[in-house]
């Protein structure tokens, strides 16, 4: 292998074995940040070590070998030098304490699993959410600071910044690495959730930029989901959130039309859709049925993605089927972005009137006042109705709101059609 | 991006996998679902069981197997979702020590959306 071969074949090892590495180091040394530190230091010589002798047979285990001796050397160090360094000495202490730790959680904690405790300890609720995204897509995503900031627009030194302050939030409020347990699980876990699929989201509709989407991100997502899943395979929720993303990501070939303009769902060339994540889709859900509890916001959102999966055209959709899952969905987790899917669904199935009387009890909503989706959608019914004068009015707003310019095109374009009186052709 | 594997033993014989072997892959392959690359997989029965269909110059031929070039049988097949093909590579890797020989061709998939 040459040099730069050996350097990807790094790169790969790393975002493959980081976050086991991290998670096994944590456990050790209980603190995520100390823990990151520990696995870079690994990899440094890595970098120096493997052109010479080559990616060695198990990689993932050299890393660890690696840390662990590191991590020994610098509490040995510190204790030589006889200044306890604060970070340090308190892993000495936790080393005394896992021992006791490991017999308990074999006895009580029936997870038991490093790369679990990473995953809540990320997104915990010390932290915003701004800082769980950074650090979870970091820690466990084992994505680069530079390649995070690119996937969020934002400048790298931000992201960098973000994490450096998240790790020192979760050392200063010391958070224990473990994994919540009794009421509290269903709360982390579910806050866990939100992290994912809100990386899903800004991949799969991309709030700002010129890009519909940026699908690196919801491979991310995904995976980070499906790792999730594995782990908590008792919570339907988890399986429900995975069946969302799937069959989400099984659209994203249809939903960008030639020159990166959005294609909306019922205008999408079905034949183009992902039939393998249409199928892993659908087992996740069922998966997630087959553990007989009703059904939470992840799972009934699954279900209505499924519907639309399940619909071989446009036509074939069972809308009144939809229209109940929202429904119990509003009632398990109201929110006015719901009720707005739900008015979409309603007017498919029993007229556009009927949604429209939805939406608009919904304009006076403090909350939707700058979400474009709700003038968007206000203005398709409307031109269903054939009152194409409000329609363009409401097109017009939408296009102010969206942050996405591809989105805006279409939507001043849709408002261009309104007003020479035509129904926008799509 | 997404690669399909192709798995070539360069060698066919009738004998069913041990117990042990089993295990171990059945291990393997719930190892990488938990890594979320792994999106699907599955093994090929001998090529005995199997037929080609050609076409040349319009004319169709069917042949039963077995087929006797078996350097180049794929005996089974994965698609996985990575960043890159050395992550592709690794788990080639990782799969080759778990069956000890033959080759794993990998092959880019056209899964990138036209943009």
């Amino acid at each position: 292998m040459t040099v730069p071969d050996i350097g990807r074949a790094i790169d790969a090892v790393w975002r493959m074995e980081s976050p086991r590495l991290i998670a096994g180091l944590a456990r050790m040394v209980r603190d995520v940040g100390l823990a990151e530190d520990l696995a870079q230091d690994a990899l440094v010589s890595a970098l120096e070590r493997w052109p010479e002798t080559g990616v060695p047979e198990n990689p993932g285990a050299w890393l660890m070998t690696t840390a662990k001796r590191r991590a020994i050397d610098r509490m040995r160090k510190s204790s030589v030098a006889g200044r306890k360094h604060e970070e340090l000495g308190r892993s000495v202490q936790a080393k005394q304490e896992t021992a006791v730790d490991d017999l308990e959680a074999a006895i009580d904690d029936d997870i038991g699993d490093d790369l679990l405790r990473l995953i809540f300890t990320a997104c915990h609720p010390v932290l915003s959410t701004e800082a769980q995204v950074a650090l979870t897509l970091r820690l466990l995503g084992g994505l680069t600071t530079d390649e995070i900031a690119r996937a969020f627009l934002v400048p790298e030194q931000t992201v960098a910044q973000r994490i450096v302050r998240a790790k020192r939030t979760l050392t200063s409020a010391k958070v224990p690495f473990e994994v919540p347990r009794g009421a509290d699980f269903a709360a982390r876990l579910s806050s866990v959730l939100q992290v994912i699929y809100l990386v899903f989201n800004e991949g799969y509709s991309a709030t700002a930029g010129d890009d519909w989407m940026r699908p690196a991100l919801c491979e991310d997502a995904l995976r980070l989901g499906r790792v999730l899943a594995e782990l908590v395979p008792a919570e339907p929720e988890a399986h429900g959130l995975v069946a969302l993303m799937e069959i989400q990501s099984s659209r994203s070939r249809a939903r960008v039309g030639p020159s990166g303009e959005p294609v909306l769902l019922l205008e999408q060339d079905r034949g183009r859709w992902d039939r393998l994540l249409i199928r892993r889709g659908l087992a996740a859900l069922e998966r997630a049925r087959s553990l007989g509890r009703p059904p939470g916001p992840c799972v009934l959102q699954g279900e209505i993605a499924a519907c639309h999966a399940r619909a071989r055209t446009p036509e074939a959709t069972d809308w009144a089927r939809i229209t109940a899952l929202y429904e119990e969905l509003v009632r398990s987790s109201p929110s006015p972005i719901v009720e707005l899917n739900r008015a979409v669904a309603v007017a498919m199935a029993f007229g556009p009137a009927e949604g429209l009387e939805i939406v608009d009890a919904l304009t006076s909503e403090k909350s939707l006042e700058s979400y474009h989706l709700l003038p968007s959608v206000r203005g398709d019914l409307l031109v269903k109705l054939g009152r194409l004068e409000e329609a363009r009015a409401e097109f017009d707003r939408a296009a102010s709101l969206t942050k996405n310019a591809r989105e805006r095109a279409l939507l001043s374009e849709r408002a261009a059609a309104c007003a020479l009186g035509r129904k926008p052709s799509r | 991006m997404r690669y399909m594997m192709l798995y070539k033993p360069g060698r066919e014989t009738d004998a069913p996998p041990s117990e042990s072997e089993m295990a171990n892959m059945g291990r393997f392959i719930q190892e990488m679902a938990a890594t979320g690359a792994l999106l699907s997989t599955d093994g090929l029965q001998s090529s005995a069981k199997g037929v080609r269909v050609l076409i040349s110059d319009g004319r169709f031929t069917v042949t039963d197997g077995p087929f006797t070039e078996t350097k180049e049988l794929v005996a089974g097949y994965a698609i996985v979702q990575t960043k890159s093909k050395e992550e592709a590579i690794e788990l080639a890797r990782k799969f080759l020590a778990v069956v000890g020989e033959g080759e794993s061709e990998i092959r880019l998939m056209h899964d990138v959306p036209a943009f």
